[in-house]
């Protein structure tokens, strides 16, 4: 695929997540997460379950430190970011995507600016302002959007198209970073079960053409097993289960999420 | 109960006694200030026919110094223009500094601070002050304008801001842009409409109160308008307020034409 990144060859070691020891504390002595270790890498899609208030937001938002963590390592392909700061963590949350469950996307700008959104760690604000991007970012843009089928809605404001087309959107966003690993935030949460399926399709196609490590936050059981190789359950705080799909026993889910006269 | 219905429930809605007695103190006082101020209907009476009397003499509307005329609305136009550019430029900046949702405390205390500053004075202290410090003429106008500009739109920009939605900019946040480029992306595209708006709304204050801050020598045609009215000039003063009149209706013309154009 043309959109592919260029710099990523086969020399360089693959892309990767190593979370080591991760703690956060937002009442101290109070953890919602303690001692979560995983690492991930290359082409490998991984959703995190877990019941809701579980921490699995505050996981995600831990790995690139829109919630500081309270202890703990995060490496991105081998590079610890976790005491970064300013511009140096900036530049190192270029190499982390993001898909929000609600979009996140900014309403009056059109579907280009949005995309091109997921290049302003890379250019000058004076050139974004201006609109000024270079001509590789564009034609990334477009080569993108034309794979996820939205390249009639390019001069589009964000704000008039639906649901599951602006999760397309934020999706493009992300793959515009040409980040080292992608983390989605319940990216189906807001969207109907069929749009939720296309979406999660897309984002496992995705970043598997553009071999980038995926991790996803979801609660729908189902969509993770239908859709990732590799399940993390959470639960108080702890990682209690975390393997192939296939291993995921109703036993597994009680543990996970409690009670069991819904697992019928 | 006498009805003979079940009454399982008291009345809901209680009688507030003390928002009773509140209004009726007010009423009260408004009685005793009307009594101490010596406002009475004979003296409004009397009033009116001064006021009939006067209105006399401002028809026919003396247009003869129209050069006057016209010179003074070129100079309160621009005292009104330079001042709003220069306001709503400083009030971009201001507003920013002083949303809570996006800088931390203690740079928005100086700025809240500054804002309130600007709004604590009505145009004409602003403009006595300035008169003072900088002499007569339409720089003290400007001055003053400038200072009355910050203090209505930065609060209304401040106040914009601290409404918007912080998901984009988290999204932003989130793909290492830096602080200037959401700023750009993420909070402008939100606010852009209303700035323009308040920006509008202002020019038109600054149109009518430049053509005030005359009056105490800060430029514009206030100042004819106050010598008018010492001289009895009252055709003259005629002549003036129908231009401001016209000059208002102008500007409202041209700021519902702008707004067209942002939509």
């Amino acid at each position: 695929m043309s959109t592919e990144p260029q710099q990523q060859t086969t020399s360089q070691p693959p892309r990767s997540l190593r979370v080591d020891n991760l703690v956060k504390e937002y009442v101290a002595g109070k953890p919602i997460l303690s001692n979560i270790s995983f690492e991930v890498s290359g082409k490998s899609s991984v959703a995190i379950i877990g019941p809701s208030g579980t921490g699995k937001s505050t996981l995600i938002r831990c790995v690139n430190k829109l919630i500081p963590p309270t202890s703990g390592d995060i490496y991105v392909s081998g590079e610890n970011i976790t005491r970064l700061r300013g511009a140096v963590l900036r530049r190192a949350r270029r190499k982390i995507g993001m898909v929000f469950q609600e979009f996140n996307l900014v309403e009056r700008l059109t579907v280009m600016e949005n995309v091109l959104c997921g290049r302003l760690g890379y250019v000058a604000p004076w050139r974004a302002w201006l609109r000024r991007y270079p001509q590789r970012d564009i034609e990334m843009a477009f080569t993108l959007l034309e794979s996820i089928g939205l390249i009639d809605f390019v001069h589009q404001r964000a704000d008039s198209l639906s649901g599951g087309q602006r999760q397309r959107v934020g999706i493009a966003r992300a793959i515009m970073q040409e980040p080292h690993v992608l983390l989605a935030d319940e990216p189906t949460s807001s969207l109907d079960p069929k749009t939720s399926v296309e979406i999660m399709e897309l984002l496992v196609s995705l970043t598997e053409t553009h071999r980038i490590p995926l991790i996803i936050n979801i609660h729908d059981v189902e969509l993770a097993k239908r859709f990732t190789t590799r399940i993390i359950g959470i639960a108080r705080g702890g990682i209690v289960f975390d393997g192939p799909p296939a291993e995921l026993s109703n036993a597994h889910l009680k543990e996970i999420y409690g009670g069991e006269n819904w697992l019928q | 109960m006498s009805t003979g219905e079940t009454r399982s429930h008291g009345n809901p809605f209680k009688a507030n006694w003390l928002v009773r007695a509140g209004w009726l103190l007010a009423l009260l006082y408004a009685m005793y200030a009307a009594n101490l101020l010596d406002i009475s209907l004979s003296r409004f009476v009397d009033g009116l026919g001064n006021g009939a009397k006067f209105l006399g003499e401002m028809v026919p509307p003396n247009f003869s110094r129209w050069k006057l005329l016209v010179d003074n609305l070129v100079e309160t136009v621009e005292i009104a223009i330079i001042a709003s550019a220069f306001g709503i430029l400083i009030s971009l900046p201001v507003g920013l500094l002083a949303a809570r949702n996006l800088m931390p405390t203690w740079i928005t205390w100086p700025f809240r601070i500054f804002i309130a500053l600007c709004r604590s004075f009505h145009p004409v202290i602003f403009a006595i002050l300035f008169v003072k410090a900088v002499g007569f003429g339409p720089l003290a106008g400007i001055l003053t304008l400038i200072f009355a500009s910050i203090g209505f739109i930065g609060k209304l920009f401040a106040e914009a801001i601290e409404e918007i939605s912080l998901k984009p900019l988290e999204a932003l946040r989130a793909a290492g842009a830096p602080f200037m480029s959401v700023i750009i992306y993420a909070v402008l595209p939100q606010v852009l409409n209303r700035f323009i708006g308040f920006s509008s709304y202002q020019l038109d204050a600054n149109l009518r109160n430049s053509t005030m801050v005359g009056i105490v020598g800060a430029g514009g045609i206030g100042g004819t308008l106050f010598s008018a009215f010492q001289r009895f000039d009252y055709d003259f003063l005629a002549a003036i307020l129908i231009s401001i009149i016209a000059l208002v209706m102008i500007s409202e013309y041209i700021s519902v034409q702008i707004k067209k154009v942002f939509q």
